[in-house]
């Protein structure tokens, strides 16, 4: 019996046990759930792997990650998520910790970053190593205070069309990601929905990705996040670590400043 | 001396309030050109879905709240475009009704062309009362048709409202599932009759 199935089958006897009250909400057994398995989440094996990777020599250049620069100098890996996305120098633009990442794996490694975006995500069948990298990083900020900076004008700009993002409706369905997120206390189905106008909601939603799905026996990314929902918006795939993604990650990453980070997550 | 001032204070104003406008429009237009770039083509979800039409634009703009004019003007273009069935008959068959308001499918890029679009209801609605996992973005429309009656002209205001919500609340969060043909003029009818059939478990 796999770690996925013993994990769905605590789920489920912990519903059946509340399936009684029917006045008990999903969030609430998940939240339930999660104090049960308080001293371990599934995603501390992903972080395992993800700090395997960062101290592993790869690539054509045969180097390890650990010079790479996530905003807080070269191999601070300490905090480095709580200040994310942010302006770096060396690339000219604003990166979140997916988009560093793979500027990290292709100019220290050497590795084809095109060849990294076009399956950014892991799979039942295959782990994904940018995935696990970015789990290992955000680990690392554990209760650390989010500060994300819009003090650099490109910061700025980063923050206003993300904003921008978050009330485009488009597709054939005419959502925004406000048609389900801008509202408070709604639900989609039994899916509670946080309002991520409300700086309450956007701390609790941000802080907690990536996290680890009970449902899919993976941990996501952010990145993941954010595609999975523009695929239920029915819109297009948005490119992995694009300007588009960047933006709204900086949207919603400055809405959640002030709170202490407390990713890898666990989700239903 | 007093009216040089003002003169002076409200030009530097309107300046102001011109070049904050300057800059907003600005970024709107980046916006647009960076969406237009960084989504792609995956399985049916055409790159080309993220283009907006006027209406999109428009509540993207305003926050889903236009000023009353523009509401009332796109409301109105919005019920022009509205096709009523040819036979002036609007009751399919609830239990079809049923089946499709449970389904959340469609139209996503892992959803396959020839799979049949779900109506999409309980994701934001109370309908049946036997169902209790529904969503709360839309009203609840438990009893919709114990409480309106099913005359004709119910039938057609409710067949226009599945057809397109846009014509009654320009930027309501409801897909329009008639005008963007994600449902057949059959399965309105058949959701018609979710609400309206007296023996639906809507009206029960």
């Amino acid at each position: 019996m796999n770690i996925k199935s013993i994990l769905l089958l605590a789920l489920v006897a912990n519903g059946a046990a509340y399936a009684a009250e029917a006045e008990v909400s999903d969030s609430d057994r998940i939240a339930q759930y999660r104090e049960m398995i308080s001293d371990g989440n599934p995603a501390d094996f992903d972080e395992m792997r993800g700090e395997s990777l960062w101290k592993a020599v790869a690539g054509p250049k045969q180097a390890t990650l650990e010079q790479c620069d996530l905003g807080k100098g070269a191999g601070v890996v300490k905090g480095a998520y709580a200040e994310l996305p942010r302006f770096f120098k060396d690339t000219g633009r604003v990166q979140d910790l997916e988009s560093r990442l793979l500027s990290c794996m292709s100019t220290l490694q050497g590795l084809n970053a095109d060849e990294i975006a076009a399956k950014p995500f892991a799979t039942e069948k295959k782990p994904s190593d940018i995935s696990s990298l970015a789990t290992y990083v955000v680990g690392q900020s554990k209760g650390i205070k989010m500060a994300v900076s819009v003090k650099h004008p490109k910061e700025k700009e980063a923050y206003e069309i993300g904003k921008r993002i978050f009330s485009y409706r488009a597709g054939p369905y005419d959502f925004a990601c406000s048609t389900c997120h801008a509202t408070s206390n709604v639900r989609i189905r039994m899916q509670d929905l946080p309002n991520l106008n409300v700086k309450k909601d956007a701390q609790a939603a941000y802080t907690t990705w990536p996290a680890y799905r009970v449902s899919q026996g993976l941990t996501r990314s952010f990145q993941w996040r954010l595609n999975d929902c523009f695929r239920q918006q029915r819109f297009p795939e948005p490119k992995f670590a694009s300007e588009a993604t960047v933006d709204l990650t900086m949207y919603l990453a400055v809405s959640a400043n002030g709170a202490a980070f407390a990713g890898p997550g666990l989700k239903r | 001396m007093k009216a040089k001032w003002m003169i002076g204070t409200v030009l530097i104003a309107s300046l102001a309030g011109f070049s904050a406008q300057a800059a907003e429009s600005k970024l709107d237009a980046k916006t647009a050109e960076i969406v237009k770039r960084d989504f792609q083509d995956r399985g049916i979800a055409r790159a080309d879905r993220v283009v907006q039409d006027e209406l999109q634009a428009l509540c993207s703009k305003y926050h889903d709240k236009l000023p009353a004019k523009l509401k009332s003007k796109m409301e109105g273009e919005q019920a022009e475009a509205i096709k009523l069935p040819a036979d002036d008959k609007y009751m399919g068959d609830w239990k079809a009704g049923e089946k499709l308001a449970q389904s959340g499918r469609g139209m996503t890029w892992s959803d396959k062309a020839e799979d049949p679009a779900g109506g999409n209801c309980y994701n934001c609605h109370q309908l049946s009362a036997k169902e209790i996992a529904f969503g709360t973005i839309g009203p609840s429309l438990l009893h919709y048709g114990k409480i309106r009656g099913n005359s004709l002209e119910v039938q057609r205001h409710t067949y226009g409202h599945i057809y397109n919500a846009k014509a009654f609340q320009a930027c309501a969060n409801m897909p329009r599932f008639g005008h963007k043909a994600i449902l057949s003029e059959a399965q309105i009818k058949d959701l018609v009759a979710l609400l309206l059939d007296p023996e639906s478990p809507v009206n029960k």
